[in-house]
């Protein structure tokens, strides 16, 4: 799996959720869920289809890991790398 | 032989359109089935028949706005002997005066606008002090101008249409002629922004609202409650599970409300023509925020039988149509009070108006660590504020507040939920 395909998996998996936001209008270094405007339930919506697409267990133990865009990207990275 | 009429999903609601006929005449149908969807202020609702039988014909074009109460197709009911010629199910009997033609159905529709007073001058009919009128408000649909002239007919895919109606773009306006159908993809391309369904959906809750003012004392109370022990029922469960059948704890507060109201029923019900109905089931209305703006209530039916995964599943399933714009009659009807939960990323509490003709909200701030006080030392924990509004009409605060206290002894015991 390259880089570009877990980027372009991430962005995909955010557009489905929420449409309306693109991503070059959003901080990637701030809060993903506010970015996005996205709420709990969204968010388990995302790692789950996140978790099937690369087949992670995306625990939730590891959440704060994944709270700006950026930061779930480099964690995608890491556990498909 | 019956009717199929348009439904009305709420005081508010005089006329729909019927954009997607989902079963053909011939069609088997079993009470239940989802048969059309149609569109509202609310958005595109599905809704489903209420007899067995067999769909004998369409009596309105899909398009057509037609007021509540129209019939918008036949049933044969399969108890109907008369009917029962095997080997003609689809002859088209002529029996029913059927007005197949749409534009019989789109007349009697009262369209506001004649009313208008423009063309009459200053007419003494009606007492208005300031001659010239301050803003008509010419209607605020303009949906509702849509379908009267009936131009040729433009096809387009069924999925076109939706999200035309989702959308609020007038299908009229894309002109006709193309030479191929109207794709999902030209809608898309056209109406961003503030469409006409937005404001739509905003007028249908500034008018369940403005009743819910007008129409109900309501009493406000608010009560703390310590989350730690749910939220570490939660750790503890999700650590053992896969992302798809992880909870939240919006499944619990469900449960908590649901248990509660068995304590407190006349919290649970609806106040019409007078008296108060207290409802045997509860299905409560889940407070979901729109993407586009506004917000719907649909139900959870049966919220009290349903365990905690039962209740994630249901959840999932509901705020995934509604945000897809999908959702049934029935959910919007049949809720006996809501429930709306700030999220984890929202404020501290919530001041509830009760959607009409229930008789009381229950509302959840965001849980954060606050100080508490445990013995006698100040320790930190997990604590949201619930809120509830309620109808004075039906209870009051001594009740209210048991209810409250009840929903905040569930939360504690998470485990038995």
């Amino acid at each position: 799996m390259t880089d570009m395909t877990v980027e372009a998996a991430l962005a995909e998996e955010l557009h489905r959720i929420a449409p309306d936001i693109a991503l070059d209008d959003i901080d990637r270094t701030q809060d993903l869920r506010e970015e996005f405007d996205i709420d709990s339930m969204d968010f388990l919506t995302l790692v789950t289809a996140l978790g099937k697409r690369f087949d992670l267990d995306m625990p939730e133990a590891d959440y704060p890991k994944m709270e700006s865009y950026d930061a779930l990207l480099e964690y995608l990275r890491s556990k498909t790398a | 032989m019956s009717a199929f009429l348009m439904p009305s999903l709420g005081a508010d609601m005089e006329a729909g359109t019927l954009v997607e006929q989902l079963m053909s005449p011939g069609d088997n149908v079993t009470r239940g089935d989802v048969i059309a969807a149609i569109e509202t202020q609310k958005g595109v609702i599905e809704i489903e028949v209420f007899e067995d039988g067999v769909l004998d014909a369409w009596l309105v074009d899909p398009g057509t706005k037609v007021p509540v109460g129209t019939p918008l197709a036949m049933i044969r009911s399969t108890s109907d002997s008369s009917a029962a010629d095997p080997d003609t199910p689809d002859t088209p009997e002529p029996e029913a005066p059927q007005p197949h033609d749409p534009k019989p159905a789109s007349v009697p529709r009262e369209d506001p606008a004649p009313h208008d007073p423009a063309p009459q001058g200053p007419g003494p009919e009606v007492p208005m002090p300031e001659g010239p009128f301050p803003e008509i408000p010419v209607p605020e649909d303009r949906a509702a101008t849509g379908p009267a002239p009936t131009p040729p007919r433009q096809r387009i895919s069924p999925a076109a249409r939706r999200l035309a109606a989702q959308t609020g773009v007038d299908l009229h306006s894309l002109g006709t002629g193309a030479a191929r159908p109207i794709t999902r993809s030209d809608i898309a391309s056209l109406g961003q922004s503030q469409s006409p369904a937005q404001s739509d959906m905003r007028a249908a809750i500034a008018a369940a609202m403005s009743r819910s003012k007008r129409e109900i004392p309501h009493y406000y109370l608010s009560h703390s409650v310590d989350l730690t022990k749910a939220e570490a029922f939660i750790t503890a469960e999700n650590a053992k599970r896969a992302p798809d059948e992880r909870l939240l704890l919006g499944a619990l507060y469900l449960k908590a409300l649901a248990r509660a109201v068995k304590k407190v029923p006349e919290m649970n019900g609806t106040f019409e023509e007078g008296e108060f109905h207290q409802s045997e089931a509860v299905h409560a209305g889940l407070a979901i925020a729109l993407r586009s703006g506004g917000l719907v209530a649909p139900a959870l039916f049966d919220t009290d039988r349903q365990n905690l995964d039962d209740l994630m599943t249901s959840m999932r399933d509901l705020i995934a149509r509604v945000r897809a714009g999908r959702y049934r009659a029935r959910e919007l009807s049949e809720a006996t009070i809501t429930l709306s939960s700030l999220g984890d990323r929202g404020v501290d509490q919530l001041y509830g108006v009760i959607y009409p003709p229930q008789v009381a909200i229950v509302g959840i701030g965001t849980p954060a660590l606050r100080p508490w006080i445990e013995g006698a030392k100040v320790v930190p924990r997990l604590t949201a504020t619930l809120t509830l509004a309620a109808d004075h009409r039906v209870s009051d605060g001594r009740r209210g507040a048991l209810f409250l206290t009840a929903i905040a002894k569930h939360l504690q015991r998470p485990e038995t939920l």
